[in-house]
């Protein structure tokens, strides 16, 4: 097909995404806010298509069929994926679409470059430049995603992969790709240009490689900045303002978020992204040695139910252990039963709970949990001390006194949920062995602490068996 | 420097300070859905493979936009979608189980 389907103009297309910035805008303004926030989603895709459309409408842009193809393809990708997505699958799902869109700014940047590279000079310094940034943290972000997809995943082990030597060869590979950007800066040459995509895919992969499971809020927000940049960068490259206001809207919010993360871990982005967090923990001989002496209390389900049954106020504490075991129906089946009883349920939700900022939100709002019932850290806090029984499911981390109380713990000073301030604990775990980070958790040492081991779907099964019959 | 690239940095800059204005205070319950709905606008680099299309002409490059425009246009639809199938989970009143 040839046939141009219609002459718009250049300004008129210009405008249109003028309209699509606005689009945009007001609708990440909504999407702030619960009770607008759908209607904030289908705004900023009303100021998609706009974009989308009247680019197609351009003279310039002729190549239908391999337009159409392309859109066909990649719409009914898209729909089956949104569709048969699980919601405890949301984090690896976010992190896959992440990488599409940083392959797809590569790709743009590359084509570009390589259009124009072999006039020499043909490329202005500004265009390069931004062709080089694109295919740069593009290819990083690619490569980056899909290996934090794949961990997600659990295609590959969830914990920091290390080896000696890791830093010095992440730094040569960082080195090798400037070296390299600034050789395709000067020569013009495609063959440059590749081998920067080619050491950048490495980067991505040396970068995600080391960061653990727990980490994962924070990799997550940053890999969205970084295709937020990369199609700014690819803006830059075709001159093309949909691109940089789009880019730039969501490189500034995914930034923003992910220093939320990092300081809801009372870490530095830095250290977050080149710690290794497991490795900087302590060595597993030496917890042991701190903890031989501590006992731990088991309680069966009948007599944490009964517990539960007889309390005034439950406060529930999810972590990804309730995502793994996609418990969050069988919790709200709980919370349900113990409602009807006369007891004040309330969830506690921490920032960093789960793989991804907000998981668990979304978790129990899958399983109809209303969402006024879900309190942020600061606003739980200071119902512990007037709490009967705090329910621990699968979180770790966020609960641990230690964070508060041991200087030299690696987690000291992260705001954690103050679990052990309510009157009783009741924490579901698979077994005592702690998370892949290695670090003691002093909660379930406390005498007000009891627990109650197996998968946390089973148990809250049982918990609810109990609660029925109490 | 040409006016355009001037003009360009302008958008960027003024973005930049939107950008974190709109989301500055976003409360948790929100960051998955604000995380997808952000990351399927940054599927806008679509309108760029569209462009990259037009000149597009061995094999080489029709190939090459063809992912692109795939990829990005997965980005784009997968991630409004699944942004929306979030938020209509999400309610303020229980739906009360049958008694």
């Amino acid at each position: 097909m040839t046939a141009v389907l219609a002459v718009v103009s250049q300004n008129v297309v210009n405008l249109t995404y003028v309209a699509a910035a606005i689009l945009f805008v007001v609708g990440i303004r909504l999407l702030a806010s619960p009770g607008t926030a759908r209607a904030g989603n289908v705004l900023a895709a009303a100021g998609m298509v706009l974009a989308v459309v009247f680019t197609i409408l351009l003279p310039e842009v002729s190549n239908y069929g391999l337009i159409a193809a392309g859109l066909a393809v990649g719409a009914v990708a898209g729909v089956v994926a949104a569709r048969v997505v699980k919601m405890t699958a949301m984090p690896q799902m976010v992190a896959a679409f992440n990488g599409f869109g940083g392959g797809a700014s590569v790709i743009v940047a590359f084509a570009e470059y390589r259009r124009l590279a072999p006039e020499p000079g043909a490329l202005a310094g500004d265009v390069l430049g931004a062709a080089l940034f694109s295919a740069l943290v593009g290819a990083i972000t690619f490569t980056g995603s899909t290996l934090a997809f794949a961990k997600l995943q659990e295609v590959m082990p969830g914990r920091p992969v290390t080896f000696p030597g890791q830093q010095l060869v992440n730094g040569t590979i960082l080195v090798a790709a400037l070296g390299v950007g600034i050789a395709a800066g000067v020569a013009e040459a495609t063959v440059w240009i590749s081998m920067l995509i080619v050491l950048a895919l490495g980067l991505g992969v040396a970068f995600v490689l080391p960061i653990g499971g727990a980490d994962m809020p924070v990799v997550i927000a940053f890999l969205n900045a970084f295709s937020g940049l990369s199609a700014v960068g690819a803006g830059f490259v075709l001159d093309n303002n949909a691109l940089v206001i789009g880019g730039t809207l969501v490189g500034a919010s995914g930034t923003l978020l992910t220093v939320l993360m990092s300081r809801a871990m009372n870490r530095s982005l830095g250290n977050v992204l080149f710690g290794a967090f497991g490795t900087v923990a302590a060595a597993p001989g030496e917890v042991a040695a701190g903890t031989d002496s501590k006992t731990h209390r088991e309680v069966t389900a009948e007599d944490a139910a009964v517990m539960l049954a007889y309390a005034s106020r439950v406060v529930i504490v999810p972590g990804y252990g309730l995502a793994v075991a996609q418990a969050q129906h069988s919790v709200r089946e709980l919370a349900d039963l113990l409602e009807r009883r006369g007891v004040d349920v309330k969830y506690a939700i921490h920032p960093v709970a789960g793989r991804m900022p907000g998981h668990m939100n979304v978790l129990l709002a899958e399983a109809n949990v209303p969402y006024p019932q879900l309190y942020d850290m600061e606003d739980i806090n200071p119902e512990f001390p007037r709490t009967d029984v705090a329910l621990v499911i699968g979180a770790n981390d966020v609960t641990n006194p230690a964070a508060r109380n041991t200087p030299d713990s690696p987690i000291y000073g992260m705001p954690i949920l103050d679990v052990d301030r309510a009157s009783n604990v009741v924490v579901l775990k698979r077994s005592m062995n702690p998370g892949f980070a290695g670090i003691e958790n002093e909660l379930y040492y406390n005498p007000r602490t009891a627990m109650l081991f197996g998968d946390a779907k089973a148990s809250v099964e049982k918990l609810v068996a109990g609660v029925k019959a109490a | 420097m040409s006016a355009e690239l001037i003009a360009s940095i302008t958008i960027f800059a003024l973005a930049v300070f939107l950008g974190f204005e709109l989301i500055a205070r976003v409360p948790t319950l929100l960051h998955t859905p604000l995380m997808s709905g952000t990351n399927a606008i940054s599927g806008i680099v679509l309108v760029g493979a569209l462009l990259v299309s037009s000149f597009a002409e061995s094999a080489l490059e029709q190939t090459l936009a063809f992912v692109a425009i795939v990829l990005s246009t997965i980005n784009v639809v997968g991630g409004f979608l699944v942004t929306d199938r979030m938020l209509e989970m999400f309610k303020r009143k229980p739906a009360r189980p049958p008694e």
